[in-house]
């Protein structure tokens, strides 16, 4: 499966207050948490975000609270993958486990420019700007992790685990 | 090998010799905890993963306390999940409104002991780092997996020892340390790391602050932070937590020769309050440099501070004065046993004679979930954790993290201010 589509530019330590305010945390259904998407940083962004895009951001994305409704809201609008220099821990690993593919690479976000086609590569993490023609390798992930995100998330990996 | 107390409780919950920085562990923890927030989410994965027990119910707390009592009906059908999940699984610590914040409780139930692993869905569960126990936070999915297999993997990472010298003086408290390092390194300075304190300024201070040091760990991005236990742990949890044997407790330590990314050394010598400005938790100023912030509400309590020790230093500021006219004060105890033991010290009536708010224990302001929300431009002075934008209300209001004696002073004067100069 191959990602594509445009990139959203975000700078350093967007945390995820900004990505799903927290009044909206008695809401745990993802259709409703993605109308507010971003809302704390582009108030605009989830109507303007299409199917397929994907947030390029810099250092320590989703820092903050635990909330697994940030990932869901940004997967529930329609963005598929976030890329940045690095994230915050528990935004990772939430990320991995429901199935937003996440990335850490400097070089893209060095490098790209907002509305830029990006298409990736899941499996070999190969992330290359159409628009500018520039491709980018981004960090492995290690094989526990690798395993979490081929078995489509922590729910299948866990069923699978418990012999369902 | 020579290992940091953080590597050694992994090791020991791993079933190995030694563990090293970067590599991935199965760990099975002591404790699990979820809330009112990660918690509905959590149940439904567990459902979804095709559980049908949890893998102990003795180790497992649901603590029911962000929008607690019920905001509204949404909060109130997210309660009711719990409440359901609870009985449906016999959970022994099943804690419904009317107990405290999470963070709060934990340490005083007396089961969290040193050399401990918690994993919590929750950032600030790095809190119970203070009774010198590994814990960190997690999402609910992660969360549902470990309740349903009793394991988790979690990556062994490096620690940055700060070492905290000088003697503090009279009015410095955890929060003035913690914001001291977070101002350092800055809110991603210690990404994936442990932050381990230590040092004469740190063994000095009591359980109550040291957890809020390490209650805001996760300010600068670290997966932990951690004190190591000594005889001031020994003794609180014998008087706070009603732990028995707790003198016979081992106390684990880093070794001389471990590996640490790295030592940071900070003076605490003369330093003044500090104050976290908006909107990160690093950006930390000296109190006299705000002193000319007028502000609109005073927030005393969270998981931070909400503990007895820091109601103690509100309402030693706070007795026999009036909160300014226009400054909205909301005390908030962290706990039912907070609560009480501020009751028994007369505290409860120094808040409400001097004009505060004091609330039922609960999150509520701290994250904006309900009561005490702030309109466009208003300003707060609060000692919780967090003041990114929008925080705590309007995303054009601010929120200033101080210690409870800025907080206290600050209701008073009307604006920023040292409790000197009340
Ligand atoms: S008091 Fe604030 S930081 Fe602590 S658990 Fe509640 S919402 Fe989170």
């Amino acid at each position: 499966m191959q990602i594509s589509g445009r990139a959203w530019k975000f700078g350093d330590d967007i945390d995820t207050d900004l990505i799903i305010p927290g009044h909206y945390l008695s809401v745990h259904d993802p259709a409703e948490l993605g109308k507010h998407c971003m809302e704390g940083a582009d108030p605009a962004f989830a109507s303007k975000v299409q199917e397929g895009d994907v947030i390029v951001a810099g250092r320590n994305f989703g820092c903050g609270s635990s909330r697994e409704h940030a990932p869901l809201a940004l997967k529930s609008c329609g963005v598929e993958a976030v890329i940045a220099c690095s994230f915050a821990r528990i935004f990772f690993r939430n990320a991995i486990n429901i199935g937003l593919l996440v990335y850490e690479c400097e070089d893209a976000y060095l490098n790209t420019n907002p509305g830029d086609v990006i298409t990736i590569d899941p499996e070999l993490g190969i992330i290359r700007d159409v628009t500018t023609g520039a491709e980018f390798k981004a960090a492995t992930y290690p094989p526990l992790v690798a395993g979490i995100i081929q078995a489509g998330g922590l729910v299948p990996y866990v069923r699978a685990k418990l012999g369902n | 090998m020579a290992m940091t107390i953080t590597e050694k409780i992994l090791a020991a919950h791993a079933g190995k010799e030694e563990v090293r920085p970067g590599e991935i562990v199965q760990v099975r923890p002591d404790l699990l905890m979820t809330n009112d927030v990660s918690g509905p989410i959590a149940v439904d994965v567990f459902r979804s993963m095709g559980a049908d027990h949890v893998f102990d119910r003795d180790r497992i707390f649901i603590v029911l306390d962000h929008f607690t009592p019920n905001k509204d009906m949404k909060a109130a059908k997210a309660s009711s999940e719990m409440r359901e999940f609870a009985k449906e699984h016999n959970i022994t610590h099943f804690y419904d409104a009317g107990f405290g914040i999470e963070h709060v409780i934990l340490p005083e139930s007396g089961l969290i002991r040193p050399g401990d692993l918690v994993i919590g869905a929750d950032s600030h569960t790095v809190t119970y780092g203070g009774l010198g126990a590994f814990s960190t936070g997690v999402g609910s999915t992660d969360l549902a997996g470990a309740m349903a297999l009793g394991e988790i993997w979690l990556k062994v990472p490096e620690t940055i020892r700060f070492e905290f010298v000088g003697k503090p003086g009279r009015w410095i408290g955890g929060k003035d340390l913690i914001l001291l390092a977070i101002g350092k390194v800055g809110v991603s300075g210690a990404l994936y790391c442990a932050m381990e304190f230590g040092g004469e300024a740190v063994r000095s201070l009591g359980v109550d602050d040291r957890l809020t040091m390490c209650n805001m760990a996760i300010e600068a991005g670290a997966k932990s932070g951690i004190v190591e236990p000594d005889s001031t742990t020994i003794e609180w949890l014998r008087a706070a937590a009603g732990v028995a044997g707790a003198g016979s407790l081992p106390l684990l330590r880093s070794d001389e020769g471990c590996n640490y990314k790295a030592v940071i050394t900070l003076d605490v010598t003369d330093m003044e309050p500090q104050v976290a400005a908006p909107h990160l938790p690093s950006n930390v100023k000296s109190v006299s440099e705000l002193k000319d912030v007028d502000i609109h509400q005073v927030v005393i309590g969270s998981c931070t501070n909400g503990r007895i020790s820091d109601l103690r230093t509100a309402a030693a500021i706070l007795k026999g004065r009036r909160v300014n006219k226009w400054v909205r004060t909301i005390v908030i105890p962290g706990s039912q046993q907070v609560y009480k033991q501020a009751l028994a010290e007369g505290l409860i009536d120094v808040f409400v004679e001097a004009g505060a708010v004091v609330s039922c224990s609960t999150c509520g302001p701290c994250f904006g979930g309900h009561m005490g929300a702030l309109d466009a431009g208003e300003r707060c002075v609060s000692t919780t954790n967090r003041n990114f934008v929008g925080r705590m209300g309007h995303e054009t209001s601010e929120v200033y993290l101080s210690g409870p004696q800025v907080a206290a002073a600050s209701a008073i004067a009307g604006h920023i201010a040292h409790p000197e100069e009340v």
